[in-house]
């Protein structure tokens, strides 16, 4: 059993709307071990992104725990947050808008070094960036470029090389692919990969493309309208999926195969409001196997077999 | 090792300089003829203002009374003519160019300071401290600009400083506006997250990133500003209550000259003429540079 790095106990997010609570996140349990990647899956405004957020507090947490290292990162006040953020750091989806326009690469890239006054000397400090730039296989003439002359995947680059230059531990890659054409895709994943390889680093992979969180991750956490719903080893939940969500979520990826069949599960019925959700099983509106329990109760995030994680009433 | 590193690093940096954006807006701006032509004028308006010291004594060429040749007109000696108290209009003009240039731009500056803080704070974090800081601002606002500036120079006094204070106090609402809604257009960007994500502290992302973007619209607006201070400047000196005599303020001339219309039409025209002719400038290279920094132009 390897080290715990992150340990995320009852995680809570909520946001104040005119017709109520949104429940964005809702106790929401899971620990990535060192080195370890968890991809995070969902249908969009499941609270992917917002898990990823409260982790690094971007969003503050309405409740919850955040372990990193055992220190709790809900609890820091601003000097130990800003101290803490070299430790954990953020790849964003968009590649577009999540650099500053009137900034070069260079400049993109020695800002965090700057800010944490971590290289005092110029000279050393743009040797670290070119360093960082190599690393994320940026060459060297980009240096002095602005973000709107490169296309998408040297963009994406520059968000990576930012959130390498403090040499963080633990990373949220808020689908870092998704806004990028599939060759280069890949070419920025095999990266990631690399990087985490040389590194140790340890991933919180957020995504909605499966076949991107199979090829990457250790452990898959599924989420539903804020909810955990299932967790487990990669294999293990493509093998052999527990809650009918994640059943119906993996008969959706398409076979790259001319002429295969597959029985696909359609899902019918609308997805429940997350305002001011009732304390029912979320999914049992869209469930086929859904119980009269289902309507009445919530049910608990249980563990069936070592580091599979589900919750739903019929595994019980 | 290192040192050869070292050497390798700066041919780096030197060898792909970056191309600056300024230069690229400045590119814009002289494609743009009518703003060129604003500029130019308005540069010797500047020109004109900071040599008046040198062209003319004050004492002897603007202030000083000569009955013996009052109103003449314009001649080879006295190019704008004489006024009712035989002082030299063209002098006076000339050295108007001071005060108003020194009003327009002291104002326009006090207010852009001032409102920039107001609005970036209110924009920036919102909440309660948008509503209370904006209403007020809506207050100020209700109130038109020049009635404002009379309230406040009829309970101060009327004198260059107090001037420029009722300026900058009627001016401040406009810029706090401006910048307020700028910084709500750019504080939803991600790369304002991800500065935040990196460690940046709130001053750190409000003037390295929020208000860099944003800049555009307060630069037009500042070059306007001046253009309406400079107007307003005139107008309260013409109902009396902006520079104080026989302080040679365009406003002031044009009150003083009113009487005189009828039979001596050239005591008004140099100082309207004066006035028009800054305004213009500055509308010509406000419109120009708005253009110039709108990036959808390039």
């Amino acid at each position: 059993m390897s080290e715990v790095l992150l340990d995320v106990k009852g995680l809570k997010k909520y946001f104040t709307t005119k017709r109520g609570l949104l429940h964005a996140v809702d106790d929401v349990t899971f620990t990535i071990e060192k080195g370890k990647t968890l991809g995070v899956v969902g249908e969009s405004g499941c609270g992917k992104s917002t898990t990823g957020r409260a982790i690094l507090r971007l969003h503050e947490p309405t409740g919850g725990q955040v372990l990193f290292e055992g220190q709790d990162v809900a609890k820091l006040n601003a000097t130990e947050l800003r101290h803490k953020r070299k430790e954990m750091q953020i790849i964003f989806q968009d590649p577009f808008s999540s650099l500053n326009p009137r900034k070069t690469v260079s400049q993109t890239i020695e800002e965090p070094l700057k800010l944490h006054k971590l290289i005092p000397d110029k000279q050393k400090r743009l040797e670290k960036v070119l360093e960082t730039m190599e690393t994320v296989g940026l060459a060297e003439r980009y240096i002095n470029t602005y973000p709107h002359e490169l296309d998408g995947g040297r963009r994406q680059r520059i968000g990576i090389a930012r959130a390498l230059a403090l040499d963080p531990k633990f990373i949220v890659c808020d689908e870092p692919v998704s806004a990028l054409d599939v060759s280069i895709q890949a070419q920025i994943l095999n990266l990631m990969n690399e990087i985490q390889e040389q590194r140790g680093l340890t991933y919180m992979f957020i995504t909605h493309d499966l076949s991107v969180v199979n090829h990457f991750s250790d452990d898959i956490a599924v989420m539903y309208l804020g909810k955990l719903i299932e967790k487990a080893p990669s294999e293990v939940l493509f093998a052999n999926p527990v809650h009918p969500y994640t059943q119906a979520l993996l008969s959706a990826i398409p076979l790259p195969k001319l002429g295969a069949r597959k029985e696909r599960i359609l899902l019918k019925g609308e997805i429940t409001s997350p305002i001011n959700p009732a304390p029912v099983c979320r999914f049992a509106n869209r469930c086929q196997y859904a119980t009269d329990r289902c309507r009445s109760e919530e049910p608990q995030l249980k563990e069936i077999e070592t580091g599979h994680f589900v919750s739903c009433f019929l595994c019980e | 090792m290192s040192e050869n590193k070292n050497v390798a690093t700066v041919d780096v940096a030197k060898k792909y300089k970056k191309k600056s954006q300024t230069a690229d807006i400045v590119k814009r701006l002289f494609r743009n003829k009518s703003a060129v032509l604003g500029m130019i004028i308005f540069l010797c308006i500047i020109v004109i203002a900071l040599s008046a010291d040198f062209l003319f004594d004050y004492e002897q060429d603007v202030i000083k009374q000569d009955i013996m040749n009052r109103l003449q007109g314009p001649s080879s000696e006295h190019w704008f003519g004489t006024d009712e108290m035989g002082r030299d209009i063209f002098a006076r003009v000339l050295y108007g160019a001071k005060y108003s240039l020194k009003i327009g731009f002291s104002a326009s500056i006090v207010s852009l300071a001032i409102g920039l803080v107001i609005g970036a704070v209110a924009g920036y974090y919102g909440g309660w401290i948008d509503m209370v800081v904006m209403r007020i601002m809506d207050v100020l606002l209700a109130i038109p600009g020049t009635l404002l500036a009379i309230a406040i120079v009829a309970s101060l006094g009327s004198s260059v400083n107090n001037l420029i204070i009722a300026m900058s106090v009627s001016g401040i609402p406009g810029f706090a506006r401006i910048v307020r809604s700028s910084v709500l257009t750019v504080k939803d960007n991600e790369y304002i997250e991800a500065a935040r994500a990196i460690g940046a502290t709130d001053r750190t992302i409000i003037f390295g990133h929020v208000l860099p973007n944003g800049m555009a619209p307060l630069i037009v607006q500042a070059t306007l500003r001046v253009a309406s201070v400079i107007l307003s400047t005139a107008g309260l000196s013409f109902l009396g209550l902006g520079v104080p005599a026989p302080h040679p303020e365009w406003g002031a001339l044009l009150t003083n000259a009113r009487s005189y219309i009828r039979d001596y039409s050239y005591m008004c025209l140099f100082p309207g003429l004066a006035i028009m002719t800054t305004i213009l400038s500055l509308n010509l290279f406000g419109d120009g540079l708005r253009d110039a920094l709108d990036p959808k132009q390039k």
